[in-house]
């Protein structure tokens, strides 16, 4: 309960229904509450439900700004207008798509498994919406500090697999049924590459607490480990499902994947499960690598932390927008033959720094970024060799279009 | 440790997001792995041939269009060979010039779309296709001009064109042939050495010379795995005799060999107009005394040109009246789909529309 305390929302409403001595000293303007500090309890537990109702209404309509932001981003990355009919710029499209899916006609396939095929959208939102529950949102603004805050959201993340696989099983469409087992197959193994980035983290910051994380970072952990950040992004992009690794719903060979059967609203909270993970996502990128809320104080942290967000969204659209998909088998070969060794070359490349300088100073700080991003240019030109294209040879020579006169 | 691995059998289309159109593959697979492929074809099949019987010569024409309705262009200029040859027109050369000319605005622009929806296929979100669409619609609105249509142009007739091309046509075609190159290179820059379209490409749906010598296909798909083999050069039609042009020859055989042949036709196609447009001389586009309803004597033609997907030609039978007696069309993308099967047996699920979209087959052409 007194973690919960530090957040500055969290005390500012608790102050209000909560009569407290600590309430009193904090706040002078409000004063204290009505309810007494024997019910104490009953103040917190309003408290944590009003903040809790704004984050969920938040994600949902951070969902609708982001179906609005993606489509007039794409439009603009396809040469074309994107949508522009309904309200000024067409802010109100997502509106209009949401009324649309709520009153699609409900269809459940006659082979499906009935219990299996209506849990697997709620599952696929749930964990999503927990995620937020330990995002920072700016400089003491919080719903919980949680010690293993790190742990909680890599251990959340992975429940979508679950879901998904549940959606392809249970809708007994062949579609469906290769679209989850390949999304198994793809989300196991870009967990641990994923694990692994953040373990770089953890290691520099000697902490699991989120907030603890953000602290820790006198340099962004995207400049100082560029191989973890660059590792934690894609098996990030991976884990959301998303370009170049959509394989799971593969518009041009499943159709849908896992969500072909599904329509109306189940349809729906797929969407949002998706959309807001993107958001989510950002958010613990934000965190973990970006520096979260820290800036220069010619702004709030809460717009330092709005603006890195949302240009971390951006990036997860400019891949969608740019990407061919890669194979399924492509894709285990990144993971496993590129990402995992990446992600232990940084592991090891950190642990050894911080064996020479266990408690670095500034100059210190910028010599060991130096010596990563050697380490980043370096693992990276050899995996490239190893992992990457090989032109095609014809008797020594690449190949090319021959043209007949 | 091995595990019991059983095939599924799966019905891909005929309504699907990337079999261009309405065609249906029974598709046999064994975990990632296709084992067995069963095309099926029809869903389209409007008995274009049988339809032509009851009409006039001219009237035919708009069947054609209905044909490979990506590329019309280059279906009314084989139908109109066969009549004019059926019929013993000399047609006048204006509108050969011109109809050359819109045969290789037909050939950039069908190209640009089987290469936008191949990259398509490998799920870049529409974002190249868009791309390749725009330069499309350019040519589009320049076909519009020339005759008033964008898709089913049914501008050619026996003897050359119906109408000659409108002021504004030239300064349009002249600004496309100047902005269109660079428009190549930007996609070039994009895809051509892009690792994912390297690795998704490369070595796959390999087709081996032979095989397609032995299958009988034609096209940039032919020309892709490395045969010399272009109508236009090797039994000139129309004035491509009088023209100089090379063809892209591919080396191995693979998807990305029939990319790359594709864009550089592209820029062949683009020397083609260059060369059409100072050739060109005023003049009737249509000779007077050919009349609308032409009644050749019996006997019968058959003229193959070079269509964006391969060699297209109609086979006309005549029996001295104002209708064909039989027509018969050798359509390439029914032809070329033929060896699919051979193409993908034992890639990945994912390659199946790769290739099958690296074939470009039309719908339209295949089941008529």
């Amino acid at each position: 309960m007194n973690t919960v305390l530090d957040s500055v929302v969290f005390k500012f409403i608790y102050c209000m229904l909560v009569s407290s001595d600590e309430c009193a000293n904090s706040f002078k303007i409000i004063g204290s509450g009505f309810i007494s500090e024997k019910y104490a309890i009953i103040g917190f537990l309003i408290t944590a439900f009003f903040l809790i109702f704004i984050i969920v209404n938040g994600a949902l309509v951070g969902v609708l700004a982001l179906i609005w932001g993606e489509r007039r981003l794409v439009g603009r990355f396809q040469a074309r207008l994107g949508p522009n009919r309904w309200g000024p710029w067409g802010i109100f499209t997502p509106v209009a798509d949401a009324i649309k899916v709520m009153f699609k006609e409900d269809i459940s396939p006659t082979l499906s498994d009935k219990f299996v095929f209506i849990l697997a959208p709620i599952l696929m939102v749930v964990p999503v919406l927990m995620i937020f529950a330990v995002i920072p949102f700016g400089e003491a603004t919080f719903l919980t500090d949680l010690n293993v805050g790190v742990l909680f959201v890599l251990a959340i993340t992975s429940t979508n697999t679950l879901s998904v696989l549940m959606a392809g099983w249970g809708s007994g469409n062949r579609y469906g049924i290769i679209g989850g087992l390949r999304a198994v197959a793809m989300l196991l193994s870009y967990e641990i590459p994923m694990a692994l980035a953040a373990v770089g983290v953890i290691l520099m910051a000697g902490s699991l607490s989120i907030i603890q994380v953000i602290e820790s970072q006198v340099i962004p952990y995207a400049i100082f480990q560029p191989l973890g950040f660059l590792t934690f992004l894609i098996a990030s992009t991976a884990e959301l499902n998303r370009s170049p690794f959509d394989i799971t719903e593969a518009e041009s060979e499943l159709i849908a994947g896992y969500m072909t059967e599904y329509s109306s609203m189940k349809f729906g909270l797929f969407y949002l499960g998706e959309f807001m993970a993107t958001i989510a996502s950002s958010a613990i990128i934000v965190c973990l690598f970006l520096g979260g809320w820290k800036g220069p104080e010619i702004l709030p942290s809460h717009f330092w932390f709005m603006i890195k967000w949302i240009l971390m969204i951006c990036v997860f659209i400019w891949f969608r927008a740019t990407f061919p998909r890669l194979r399924v088998d492509q894709i285990m070969e990144l993971a496993w033959k590129g990402l995992f060794e990446l992600t232990l070359i940084n592991i090891l490349s950190i642990a050894i720094l911080m064996l020479i300088w266990p408690d670095p100073s500034i100059t210190e700080l910028w010599i060991m970024t130096g010596i990563k991003w050697i380490v980043f240019f370096v693992s990276l030109w050899i995996f490239g060799k190893l992992l990457g294209p090989k032109p095609l040879q014809k008797n020594g020579v690449a190949r090319k279009i021959v043209l007949q006169k | 440790m091995s595990l019991r691995t059983e095939p599924v059998t799966m019905n891909v289309g005929p309504i699907h997001p990337s079999t261009h159109g309405v065609f249906r593959m029974r598709v046999t697979f064994d975990g990632e792995e296709i084992v067995d492929v069963e095309p099926v074809i029809g869903y389209l099949h409007r008995g274009s041939e049988k339809l032509a019987e009851e009409r006039t010569y001219t009237q035919v024409v708009t069947l054609t269009d209905r044909m490979d309705y990506v590329a019309s262009m280059t279906n009314n200029q084989s139908y109109i060979l066969s009549v004019e040859k059926l019929a013993g027109i000399t047609p006048s050369p204006r509108g050969v010039w011109l109809r050359m000319i819109a045969a290789e605005l037909q050939r950039i622009a069908s190209h640009a779309v089987a290469n936008g929806f191949l990259i398509n296929d490998l799920g870049a979100w529409h974002t190249p296709l868009l791309y390749m669409l725009r330069e499309r619609e350019k040519i589009l609105e320049m076909f519009e001009m020339l005759c008033g249509a964008r898709i089913t142009n049914s501008y050619l007739r026996p003897g050359g064109v119906f109408m000659d091309a409108p002021d504004q046509f030239w300064p349009a075609l002249n600004r496309f042939l100047d902005e269109m190159p660079n428009r190549i290179d930007d996609i070039e820059r994009l895809l051509t050495t892009n690792e994912i379209v390297l690795i998704r490409t490369q070595n796959v749906g390999v087709l081996k010379k032979d095989e397609c010598l032995n299958a009988s296909i034609t096209g940039p798909v032919l020309r892709a795995s490395g045969v010399d083999w272009d109508l236009r050069d090797k039994n000139p039609y129309d004035y491509y005799d009088q023209i100089e042009f090379s063809r892209p020859l591919g080396e191995i055989g693979d998807n990305h060999d029939r990319f790359l042949v594709r864009i550089f036709e592209m820029r062949e196609s683009l020397k083609i107009l260059r060369q059409c447009i100072e050739n060109i001389e005023p003049g009737p586009v249509r000779p007077k005394e050919v009349p609308f309803l032409v009644r050749p004597p019996k006997g019968d033609s058959y003229v193959p040109i070079e269509s964006p997907k391969g060699e297209l030609g109609f086979y006309l039978v005549s029996d001295g009246g104002i209708s064909p007696f039989r027509c018969h069309v050798r359509a390439p993308s029914l032809i070329n789909l033929t060896l699919l099967r051979e193409m993908v047996l034992g890639d990945k699920i994912a390659d199946l529309f790769v290739t099958f979209g690296s074939i470009d087959v039309n719908m339209g052409e295949v089941d008529r």
